[in-house]
């Protein structure tokens, strides 16, 4: 056996076992995968509460308080994105890896994704039924926040990596990522508004997609510079 | 194998203090390199920037006479790095950090390799526990089990030592030196002072670094 | 051209250029914008449908257009730096954090201002002034990020990613809040989408918009002045120029 090897390994081995590892962590975690989902359900509790129950005036703004609710719990997680992995060291580790940064950013965030937005679009229609969302724009409602959000936690993700260095980043994480949600607010509710009307969704659904792939080809070099630069303290 | 790690006139500035200045390195194969200095003398930055990790200094870096920049992948593909955080994750086992080390060094997939490597640190037992109820000197061997597991010729090592009981330290100064017998290469810091050999070698850090200069 | 571009990257050759630059810059600044607003204010016509209360465009339309060029040339100032290490560019953009911010102010305030006898309120959720609030946070969030670091190269580091990453959003949040305001209220005047107007009218809003791009350039010329002497106090040419050293 020789004593020193170069890696042989492919990126693709790299990105798997990182998405495992980050899966099997928040398993582990679990309330970190529950607190976004209650947040979101106690948040939509105080709508009716602050505003009127009266059933035709929530119907009116659900979509709007629907998307911005389920917004903020997505927001809500972002902080803990790279800070347990920068805290003990592991990102140091993530940086020096043979393998393309970007690439392992993406597989972080897609686990972000894929327990933090993706159960937020589950359980949003059951929330659109206590808000009384006229029939017929539930499954619009689940498929645009899942499409969604994964454009959120990939612009999200730029703004955890630039402040993770920071001990106070959490507020400033907010400041930085919340008017770059914009556009997805706007098509995301748009696109339930526009099935409650009645009107064609595809349009809207395919905004949210172009915008996802925007994301998708830019996001992972932005994480990727943000966390070189983070790790610079 | 090849295997030099070079600096030129290297500089660091942190608020507005040269941490070290026009320091000059040539590190070989088959060498043990104890950075030496007092706290805040800029021993982890100077490690920091030697394995590419800070961007802000001034000076150039060349791997096997090569500049960085144009090497950077060869350079990480070489290089082993432990931290002064042991980059150990609280919530997984041994094995379960050990084998995300493997993957991401691009290592084959190999259980008995990951035992073997935890044998080696006298972490048999453990193998299975979660790292956060192990205590800080058995965490910081799960890390150091990465040297066993991972076959790289460069080693930079941030107080590898730190935690480690008496055992522990003579084991990993064996290892160090039997590292740099087989043509590796370590660069360390450490307020353990390592036993003379003519393999070591010391490099000082002074406050403003004017000694580093002279 | 390459040895050119470094060469005037070096703060010292900056600091020298920019001497004969700024006053230039001064002059055009203070005589296109006393032109501007004399002809603006006193001697074009009054508009057939708004009166005298259009005038205000005369400071919203430069403000509102600095605010997104200044926004632009910041993201561009911190791809320089971040791509040739030219550390001017970063003192650059640094300094027009803050000016671009004042200028998005201006802009909302004045168009809150004109809407009081346009729509009879302070504020309407009209697309232009929407995006403008928004852009009003993203150079809040460049501002803080930078601040927020205690390393200056990673905070110009940062804050350059910030710029670059909100200059792709910027046209994707200007069609989204268009789109999303005719969805919501299509028929509503808007105070900027204006028919064409007459030659009298447009041609001092022309000299204005110069003006303010010359006192632009002339302040940020300035402001990066004295950040370079600030940065570089310790350099041994900027202590000659304070007569430390001889």
């Amino acid at each position: 056996m020789p004593l020193f090897r170069e890696p042989e390994g492919s990126a693709g081995v790299a990105i798997r076992a990182t998405l495992k590892r980050d899966l099997v962590l928040m398993m582990r975690r679990r309330s970190e995968v529950l607190n976004p989902l209650v947040f979101f359900a106690l948040v939509i509790t105080l709508f009716p509460i602050g505003i009127s129950p009266d059933p035709e005036l929530l119907a009116a703004i659900a979509p709007g308080l629907l998307w911005v609710a389920a917004l903020l719990a997505a927001l809500l997680s972002l902080d803990s994105l790279f800070r347990s992995d920068y805290d003990d060291g592991s990102l140091e580790q993530l940086l020096l890896s043979p393998q393309p940064l970007p690439a392992l950013a993406l597989a972080k965030v897609a686990v972000h994704w894929l327990l933090t937005g993706l159960p937020l679009a589950l359980m949003a229609p059951l929330l659109g039924i206590m808000l009384s969302l006229p029939a017929g724009s539930y499954a619009v409602l689940a498929l645009s926040l899942a499409l969604g959000s994964a454009s959120l936690s990939l612009i999200g993700a730029i703004g955890a990596a630039l402040t993770v260095g920071l001990s106070r980043g959490g507020v400033l994480l907010s400041l930085l990522v919340l008017p770059l949600y914009i556009p997805v607010l706007i098509f995301g509710a748009g696109a339930v508004q526009a099935a409650i009307l009645g009107d064609g969704v595809s349009a809207h659904l395919a905004i949210l997609g172009a915008l996802l792939a925007v994301a998708l080809s830019l996001a992972p070099w932005a994480i990727a510079a943000s966390l070189r630069i983070s790790i610079n303290g | 194998m090849s295997l030099r790690l070079q600096a030129r006139k290297l500089a660091c500035e942190r608020d507005d203090r040269w941490l070290f200045r026009d320091l000059d390195l040539d590190i070989h194969a088959g060498e043990i390199v104890r950075v030496e200095g007092p706290n805040g003398s800029g021993k982890t930055t100077l490690l920091k920037i030697l394995s590419g990790q800070l961007a802000d200094f001034q000076g150039e870096l060349y791997w096997n006479d090569h500049p960085m920049r144009r090497t950077r992948q060869d350079f990480l593909a070489n290089l082993l790095y432990l931290g002064h955080a042991p980059g150990v994750k609280a919530a997984l086992t041994p094995l379960e950090n050990l084998a995300w080390y493997q993957a991401l060094a691009g290592e084959p997939d190999d259980e008995p390799a990951r035992f073997a490597a935890l044998a080696s640190v006298g972490l048999v037992g453990f193998e299975d526990l979660p790292a956060g109820q192990l205590s800080a000197g058995q965490q910081r061997r799960v890390a150091l089990a990465r040297l066993e597991l991972i076959p790289r010729p460069l080693w930079v090592l941030d107080e590898p030592f730190t935690a480690i009981d008496r055992d522990g330290v003579a084991a990993l100064e064996g290892r160090l030196a039997a590292h740099a017998r087989r043509g590796g290469c370590v660069l360390v810091t450490t307020h353990h002072e390592l036993a003379d050999s003519p393999a070591l070698r010391r490099i000082r850090l002074g406050q403003g670094g004017d000694d580093a200069a002279l | 051209m390459w040895a050119f571009i470094h060469k005037l990257g070096s703060p010292k050759w900056f600091y020298a250029i920019s001497a004969r630059l700024q006053p230039w810059f001064w002059v055009a600044a203070a005589v296109l914008i006393v032109i501007g607003s004399a002809w603006g204010l006193a001697f074009a016509p009054a508009d057939y449908q708004q009166g005298n209360s259009f005038r205000i465009i005369y400071v919203h339309v430069p403000a509102a257009f600095l605010a997104q060029s200044i926004f632009v040339s910041m993201a561009v100032a911190g791809f320089i730096f971040m791509v040739w290490k030219i550390k001017v560019a970063d003192m650059a953009a640094a300094m027009m954090a803050p000016l671009g911010a004042a200028m998005t102010f201006v802009a909302l305030f004045s168009g809150a201002v004109w809407g009081v006898p346009t729509w009879g309120t302070w504020w309407m959720w009209d697309a232009r002034l929407t995006s403008m609030l928004i852009l009003l946070f993203l150079y809040f969030g460049v501002i803080a990020l930078r601040g927020a670091f205690t390393s200056r190269d990673s905070a110009s580091r940062a804050a350059s990613v910030l710029a670059m990453v909100g200059v792709i959003n910027i046209p994707i949040i200007k069609y989204s809040v268009d789109w999303w305001y005719t969805l919501h209220q299509p028929a509503t005047f808007s105070v900027t989408s204006r028919p064409a107007m007459p030659m009298e009218m447009w041609a001092p809003l022309l000299i204005m918009v110069l003006g303010f791009y010359s006192f632009f350039i002339a302040l940020t010329l300035m402001r990066t002045r004295s950040e370079i002497l600030r940065r570089e106090a310790n350099k041994r040419w900027v202590r000659e120029l304070a007569g430390e050293v001889s």
